[in-house]
């Protein structure tokens, strides 16, 4: 179980995030929600490794943890997957599925191979996978990230609106991965806008305002209201 | 799609990639056939083995130069000192040789440290003080220029001796044996890990590429060397020089391509943010491409030196940065980061030195051969950028 206590971040004069926290169990799907400039992707990036926070500790299994940069992070099993993909288009699909994770001398054989076998699993359709990452349709290119998060064996999965730039097709397939990773009995922190996904992939959510824990429900008991109203503030 | 729709470069796979826009390594061979095409029929000297050995003389050095500046374009940076810095590199060299009459090997070994540690110096004011390359390398270029006179200042020039070993690097011919022993050797280990590299994936259920694939590019190997080999050995033999610079493109296509660190390189180049979250320790990347560019600019500075037996104030000066810079451009290099090989190096100057040795052949005014040299890069970047416009349509 990895879970985070009291996180506070300031940008000059920006609070960005007020004492946060959030706890993420194995085999959950937990959809953090909010409005624009809420904290969700600071909280995001803290939890990365990519942002250090001013106050707060990020613990696993209890134990508090120090995270100073990505690699502390992926040390600890996080994987991340951004809204912008962070994906190299001038390297091939294998390239970026390791990327940061290669030997000191490349093992080209065996890294085609895992990336092959990681992407059937997937259910992931490319033509050629050797070809530039900037030669792919938007679709395969979130593919590609998504399944770059799982060659770590990771024990947390962040994605970050990973439904937003998707046709209908495309969604249901990302949200059948996430229930995936799921019965993988992975921890999943989804970030989303999108309530009805939320509702269709989420089993608790977690919903920040202003930078501050706003509310926290469980899926099955709580209506769309509810969710939209800790969004916004409207209900206390 | 099923596994086996994913073939290797083959000549279809060329065709395919072709169209998308990857162009490759062909404008530029095509572009040497012209070149040589034009030169031979203009005068009947140009393709006569002691002017091609001429031209591979006058290789080397900017071609290692250029290989220096490939390792800091693939970054997305630019390396304006490399001239400045290759001049000042060769004369530590050389003052520590002749003046204070260390043995050639230590001064040579001083004067690669000397580049390592300018080279080392810029990455560190590019990634500790965050000063663009453009800035912190033309700075370099006035400073190391402004250091180089300084060393030289009593008479501004220093001879190296003429039988000794670092002039000796440039007078060195291959006996034939050992010339045909060396490309033996590398057909030899061409095909051997094509078919190794064949075997391991049919191995592990990869798909393969036919057959013939690996005997066959062995066998082109094979013809261009030994067709190089042949013209050289009418002559005086293949120079040492040319293998000096021939195990350098080699040697880091290889770290390029098959390690870790060349990896990081490309990603570097390509998306720096997406390369950090990776947990690629972005600026160590930069800094070490940095201090291995210093240290192959060093390197072709020592070859320059070792040609001309002396340095002196104009040793890395005139034209020699703009030339090893446009090289590597035409070599297929990007300028914008992540795209390019090493053996951009080796194309690129191949095309950039025969124009500037056939029009010396025709004794062309400099000035034609500069405007020729000009337009020749600028096709060369208008074909790579109208190539990758094509593909991201």
């Amino acid at each position: 179980m990895i879970s985070v206590t009291g996180v506070t971040k300031r940008y000059g004069a920006v609070q960005a995030l007020d004492g946060v926290s959030l706890e993420l169990r194995p085999g959950e799907v937990v959809a953090l929600m909010g409005d624009n400039g809420a904290g969700k992707s600071t909280l995001v990036k803290t939890i990365a490794g990519v942002v250090i926070p001013d106050a707060g500790t990020i613990s696993v299994d209890g134990a508090p943890v120090r995270v100073t940069g990505p690699r502390d992070a992926q040390a600890l099993g996080v994987a991340t997957v951004y809204q912008d993909l962070a994906l190299c288009e001038n390297l091939d699909v294998v390239a970026n599925l390791h990327l940061g994770a290669e030997r000191r001398i490349l093992r080209h054989v065996r890294m085609e191979r895992a990336a092959r076998e990681l992407l059937s699993q997937l259910d992931v359709r490319i033509r050629d996978i050797r070809v530039p990452v900037a030669m792919l349709s938007g679709g395969q290119r979130q593919s590609v990230a998504i399944a770059r998060a799982l060659l770590g064996s990771p024990r947390l999965v962040i994605l970050d609106e990973p439904t937003a730039a998707l046709g209908v097709e495309q969604t249901a397939q990302v949200l059948a991965l996430i229930r995936r990773l799921r019965e993988r009995g992975l921890a999943v922190l989804v970030i989303s806008h999108n309530l009805a996904d939320v509702r269709a992939v989420g089993d608790r959510v977690v919903v920040l305002r202003l930078g501050r824990n706003a509310g926290e429900f469980d899926m099955a008991t709580t209506t769309q209201e509810q969710i939209v109203a800790a969004i916004t503030g409207a209900a206390a | 799609m099923s596994a086996d729709t994913l073939v290797p470069y083959t000549p279809r796979v060329a065709l395919d990639r072709l169209r998308q826009g990857d162009v490759g390594a062909w404008p530029v061979v095509g572009g040497l056939v012209v070149i040589a095409i034009v030169f031979s029929t203009l005068n009947d000297r140009f393709l006569s083995p002691e002017n091609l050995t001429n031209l591979a003389l006058q290789m080397a050095a900017t071609g290692t130069i250029s290989l220096g500046i490939i390792m800091v374009l693939l970054l997305g940076e630019i390396d304006l000192s490399a001239g400045s810095v290759s001049g000042l590199c060769a004369a530590v060299m050389t003052i520590l040789h002749v003046k204070q009459a260390w043995p050639p090997v230590l001064a040579i070994g001083a004067g690669l440290l000397a580049g390592a540690a300018v080279g080392l110096l810029h990455g560190l004011m590019l990634t500790r003080l965050r000063m663009p390359s453009f800035v912190v390398t033309l700075a370099g270029f006035i400073g190391w220029l402004g250091l180089l006179l300084f060393l030289l200042r009593d008479g501004g020039t220093i001879n190296l001796p003429f039988s000794g070993f670092v002039s000796g690097l440039s007078d060195t011919w291959l006996p034939g044996w050992l010339a045909w022993a060396i490309v033996l050797a590398l057909v030899a280990g061409t095909a051997g890990a094509g078919l190794a590299v064949r075997r391991a994936r049919a191995s592990a259920g990869l798909p393969v590429s036919p057959v013939w694939w690996a005997p066959a590019r062995a066998a082109g190997l094979a013809v261009v060397l030994g067709a190089a080999v042949v013209v050289m050995s009418a002559d005086r033999g293949v120079p040492l020089l040319l293998v000096i610079f021939g195990v350098l493109v080699v040697g880091f296509d290889l770290v390029l391509r098959h390690t870790a660190f060349g990896r990081h390189l490309y990603a570097v180049g390509g998306n720096a943010e997406a390369a950090r979250r990776a947990g690629i320790g972005v600026n160590r990347i930069r800094i070490l491409a940095f201090t291995l560019g210093g240290t192959l600019v060093a390197a072709g500075g020592i070859l320059a030196a070792s040609r001309l037996s002396a340095v002196n104030q104009q040793s890395g000066g005139s034209d020699i940065l703009l030339m090893a810079i446009a090289a590597a451009v035409i070599g297929g290099t990007s300028l914008f980061g992540g795209r390019g090989r090493a053996y951009a190096a080796l194309l690129g100057v191949l095309v950039i030195q025969s124009i500037t040795n056939g029009m010396f052949l025709l004794s062309v005014d400099s000035s034609v051969r500069l405007m020729v040299t000009a337009a020749v890069l600028a096709l060369a970047v208008a074909i790579d950028s109208l190539a990758r416009k094509g593909a991201t349509r």
